[in-house]
C-alpha cells in the first residue's frame, strides 16, 4: 500500500502524543460539571483555573482574559460582534481581503445583516496590506480592526505590531488580531492587542477547542448568554477537560516553536528551489512567509484535479482553506493581484515536526509525473 | 546579546550585624541555593560581602524573578566575566551599552590588577569615547541610567550594570518562629510576607467552620499558603474546627458581641497552639480601624485573653498600601475569591465598636469554652504545604 504523507497541517494537525494521554487521563476520572460546589466540581475548577493561569502567562496576559470557546472560529465571531454590537454608534469594521473565512463572513454578515460598512484592505504580492491604506480607512467611527497575522493560504506574516500600535495610537478602535496560523510557530506579542483568537487543533490539540484572549478593558457584548461560565462572557456548561489541555498543548507548541521554524525553513526552502526548478510552477507564497506553508500553482491543472492525482498517490494537500471550498477560485490569490487561472490551480503544502526531506522528493517525483500525464 | 555568567549578590540589613554576621549569611546562603534546588549547573562561591552564581546558558530572567524573592538581599547584578584585554573589554562594554534602551551612561573602571597596562583613568576615557562614538549614549557621571562598572583582575575582568533592587529583610526563616492567623482574606497572606521579611518562620492557623464554610474555603487558605510559602519553602497550617464554638457563641451572646467573642475564642486557641509549637508569638493582619473589630477598643477587649505577645505587622497600613502589596505578591487574585470564612458567615448587621471586657467575660460564663477550645484543638488537621515548582502533570 501507498504511504500517505501529510502536508497539511495549517488545516489541522495530528494530536501531540502528551496531550492525548493526559487528555484520555483526565476524561477518564474526572466528569464533574467544574461549576459544581462538591469537592470533585472544585477540583476540575482548581485545574481549569491552573490551566488558565498557564495560558494566560504563556501568551504574556492577565488570567480573566482567556476566554475557552469552540474554536478559533467561534473566538473570531465572538471578537467582532461582542465588541461591534457594545456601541450602537459606531458602525465601521475595517479588515482585510484575505481573512479566514469566519472574520470575512462574519464581517460581510455585519453588513448584511446589521447594517454595519465594512472597509476591506488590499494586499499586495506580498499578501500585506500597506500601512497607509489603513490610515486612510481609519474613521471617527470605526470600532474594530480585525487583521490576521499569518494568513492560512499563503502564509505571509502581517506587521501587526505596527498595525496595532498605529491603531491604538490613533484611534479609538479596537484591535483584533487573528493568531490560529501565527501561534506556536512565531513570537505573538499581546502588546496593544485588544483582542486575539486561536484553535488547539493548529497546534496538535484537541479539535473544538480554542481560545479567544480579550483584555478587561475591552466592552464585550455576550453572544452566548446564561450561565456565568467564562467570566458570564460565554455561557454553556464548560467542556473543561478540553479547556484543561489546551493549556499542555499550548505549552508544548511553544517550546517547539524555534525547532518547527527551523525544520520548516530547512524543508521549505528545499521543496521551493525544486518546484522552480518545474516548468509551468508559479510560486504563490510570498518571500518571507512563515516556513510552515509554501503555496503554488500550475496553471494547465486546476487545484481539484492536482488534489485528486496527488490523493491517489498518496499526499494530503489543500488547495484554498478547507474552511471555504465552494469557490473554484482562492480569493487570497486573487487578492495578491494574480488572475483566475492562477488562483484556481493553486496548491497548499503545510509542513510540521514530522515531515523530512525524503517525503518532499517523493512528492516533487509525483508532482512531475502527474504534470506529465495530465499537464 | 551580552551573555551575563555570573550574578553578583549584595547583602541587606546583614551588613549592619556584626556579630550575627557569619550565621546570616551562612542563612542567606543556603536560601539562595535552595531557591535554584532545581537547576543543577549553577555555581555558588561566597565571600564576607557578597555571594556569586555562575551559570551557563539563558537563566538570567528566571534568576531575576527568583532573587527578588528571597530577603536578606538588598541588590543583585548580573556581570560578565572577560579575559583581561583591553580589546574585549571594551567589545563587551560597547555590546551591553547598545543593547540597552537608556539615555545616558557613565564608565566606572577599577584596575585592581596594577599590571595592567590602562590604568582606571584611561581606561574610563577610552571605553566611554568608543561608546559616544557608536551609539546615542550621552555621558552623565552624577545619575547615569546606565552605570557600566569595570573590575579589572589579574587574569579575568568582571563587567557589571544596574542594579536590581533585592527584597530586603533578614534571610527567611533565622529569627524564631511565628502563629498568624490566616483567614484567606486580603490582609493575612500580605502580614505573613511582611512576618516573613523579618526572618520569621510562619505557621498558619486556620479557622474552619464547616458547614457554613465550604471545603473551597480551606483550599483556599492552603493555597495562599503554598504561595506563600515560596519565601520560606514550606508552611505548617493548622486548621481548627470551629462550628461547635461558633454556634455556642451565637446561643449565649448578642449579635453585636458575636464577632468580638469569636475573635476572643480564636485567640485564646491560638496563643495554646503556638505555645504547642514552639511560636514565641502570634500573628494577625489587623489594621487599625478597618473594621468592627478592629477598633483600639475591639483590639484591647480581644488581647485582653492571651499572653503571648501578638504581632500586627499591617496595623498602620491603609487599605489600599494593603491591596497594592497583595497585588504584589500575587494573593491578591486568590483573596478576592468569593467564599465564606468564619467571620463573614455569621456577619452580625451592628457588630459592636466598643465592645466591654465584663460583658464579654459575662457571656463567656454561660458555657464551659475551655472544654470546647481544648476539644476543637485536639481535632485539628495539620498541614503542611511544600513550596514546589514543578508542574502538576496536566500542564
Amino acid at each position: 500500500m501507498q504511504a500517505r504523507i501529510y502536508f497539511d497541517n495549517a488545516s489541522t494537525t495530528k494530536i501531540n502524543p502528551e496531550v492525548l494521554k493526559t487528555y484520555e487521563k483526565l476524561l477518564e476520572n474526572y466528569y464533574a460539571n467544574s461549576e459544581s460546589l462538591y469537592n470533585e466540581g472544585n477540583e476540575i475548577r482548581n485545574m481549569l483555573d491552573k490551566s488558565r493561569a498557564q495560558i494566560a502567562d504563556l501568551l504574556g496576559v492577565n488570567n480573566e482574559e482567556i476566554i475557552f470557546t469552540s474554536g478559533a472560529s467561534e473566538a473570531n465571531a465572538s471578537a467582532i460582534k461582542g465588541v461591534a454590537f457594545s456601541f450602537p454608534n459606531k458602525k465601521h469594521i475595517i479588515t482585510t481581503t484575505i481573512e479566514h473565512s469566519s472574520v470575512l463572513f462574519a464581517c460581510k454578515q455585519m453588513e448584511e445583516v446589521f447594517g454595519y460598512e465594512v472597509t476591506y484592505l488590499p494586499i499586495n504580492k506580498e499578501g500585506l496590506i500597506d500601512l497607509e491604506t489603513l490610515k486612510k480607512a481609519l474613521r471617527k467611527d470605526t470600532v474594530l480592526v480585525t487583521i490576521m497575522h499569518v494568513n492560512n493560504e499563503i502564509g505571509s506574516i502581517l506587521p501587526i505590531k505596527e498595525i496595532a500600535e498605529y491603531v491604538k495610537l490613533n484611534s479609538e478602535a479596537y484591535m483584533h488580531v487573528d493568531c490560529t496560523q501565527s501561534i506556536g510557530k512565531i513570537d505573538v506579542d499581546m502588546r496593544n492587542i485588544d483582542l486575539a483568537s486561536f484553535s488547539a487543533h493548529k497546534i496538535h490539540g484537541l479539535k473544538g477547542s480554542g481560545v479567544l484572549m480579550k483584555k478587561k478593558h475591552v466592552p464585550f457584548v455576550e453572544l452566548i448568554v446564561g450561565g456565568e461560565q467564562e467570566f458570564g462572557l460565554r455561557g454553556g456548561t464548560t467542556n473543561a477537560i478540553s479547556d484543561i489541555v489546551l493549556a499542555k498543548t499550548l505549552r508544548l507548541a511553544m517550546e517547539n516553536k524555534d525547532k518547527l521554524f527551523e525544520h520548516a525553513k530547512i524543508l521549505q526552502n528545499y521543496a521551493i528551489s525544486k518546484l522552480e526548478e518545474i516548468d509551468g510552477i508559479l510560486i504563490n507564497s510570498p518571500k518571507n512567509n512563515i516556513p510552515c506553508i509554501i503555496n503554488f500553482s500550475y496553471e494547465k491543472i486546476p487545484s481539484e484535479v492536482m488534489q485528486n492525482a496527488l490523493n491517489e498517490r498518496g499526499f494530503m494537500v489543500s488547495a484554498r482553506s478547507t474552511c471555504e471550498s465552494k469557490n473554484n477560485y482562492s480569493y487570497v490569490i486573487k487578492a495578491m493581484g494574480y488572475s483566475d487561472t492562477r488562483a484556481s490551480s493553486c496548491i497548499r503544502l503545510s509542513f510540521g515536526l514530522e515531515n523530512n526531506k525524503e517525503e518532499i522528493d517523493l512528492f516533487l517525483e509525483a508532482l512531475k509525473e502527474i504534470i506529465k500525464q495530465y499537464g | 546579546m551580552v551573555k551575563y555568567d555570573t550574578v553578583l549578590i549584595r547583602f541587606g540589613e546583614l551588613s549592619t550585624k556584626g556579630k550575627n554576621r557569619k550565621d546570616f549569611i551562612q542563612k542567606l546562603y543556603m536560601n539562595i541555593k535552595n531557591t535554584f534546588n532545581d537547576i543543577d549547573d549553577f555555581t555558588y562561591r561566597k565571600t564576607h560581602d557578597r555571594i556569586y552564581i555562575s551559570f551557563e546558558g539563558d537563566y538570567q530572567d528566571l534568576i531575576t524573578e527568583r532573587l527578588k524573592k528571597v530577603f536578606g538581599i538588598s541588590s543583585f547584578s548580573f556581570t560578565k566575566k572577560v579575559d583581561s584585554k583591553y580589546e574585549e573589554i571594551e567589545n563587551t562594554c560597547l555590546e551591553i551599552a547598545k543593547e540597552s534602551e537608556t539615555k545616558s551612561f557613565k564608565i566606572i573602571a577599577r584596575r585592581q590588577d596594577k599590571t595592567f597596562p590602562l590604568n582606571s583613568d584611561i581606561i574610563n576615557r577610552n571605553i566611554a569615547s568608543t561608546i559616544l562614538k557608536n551609539t546615542d549614549l550621552k555621558v552623565d557621571v552624577h545619575e547615569p541610567d546606565l552605570p557600566i562598572r569595570i573590575e579589572v583582575q589579574k587574569e579575568l575582568t568582571y563587567i557589571t550594570t544596574q542594579k536590581i533592587l533585592g527584597a530586603g529583610g533578614y534571610p527567611a526563616n533565622m529569627n524564631g518562629k511565628v502563629l498568624l492567623l490566616l483567614s484567606g482574606g486580603i490582609d493575612s497572606p500580605v502580614a505573613c510576607y511582611e512576618l516573613m521579611k523579618r526572618g520569621l518562620k510562619v505557621e498558619a492557623i486556620h479557622f474552619a467552620a464547616p458547614p457554613y464554610t465550604s471545603e473551597n474555603a480551606k483550599n483556599k487558605v492552603l493555597t495562599l499558603a503554598k504561595m506563600l510559602s515560596e519565601y520560606q519553602f514550606d508552611m505548617h497550617v493548622h486548621i481548627i474546627p470551629f462550628t461547635d464554638l461558633q454556634l455556642e457563641i451565637y446561643r449565649v451572646a448578642k449579635d453585636p458581641y458575636a464577632i468580638t467573642l469569636m475573635r476572643r475564642m480564636m485567640f485564646r486557641i491560638a496563643e495554646k497552639v503556638a505555645k504547642a509549637n514552639n511560636c514565641l508569638a502570634i500573628a494577625s493582619g489587623e489594621s487599625v480601624g478597618q473594621v468592627a473589630s478592629q477598633t483600639l477598643e475591639s483590639i484591647n477587649t480581644i488581647n485582653d485573653v492571651v499572653h503571648i505577645p501578638v504581632l500586627r505587622p499591617l496595623i498602620c497600613f491603609d487599605k489600599i498600601e494593603i491591596i497594592d502589596l497583595a497585588k504584589k505578591i500575587n494573593t491578591y487574585e486568590t483573596s478576592i475569591l468569593p467564599y465564606e470564612d468564619c467571620c463573614t458567615i455569621f456577619d452580625p448587621k451592628n457588630p459592636v465598636t466598643k465592645p466591654n471586657i465584663e460583658k464579654c467575660e459575662y457571656y463567656e460564663s454561660q458555657f464551659n469554652y475551655l472544654e470546647m477550645i481544648e476539644e476543637a484543638i485536639n481535632n485539628e488537621d495539620i498541614k503542611k504545604v511544600i513550596f514546589t515548582r514543578e508542574k502538576e502533570d496536566y500542564l
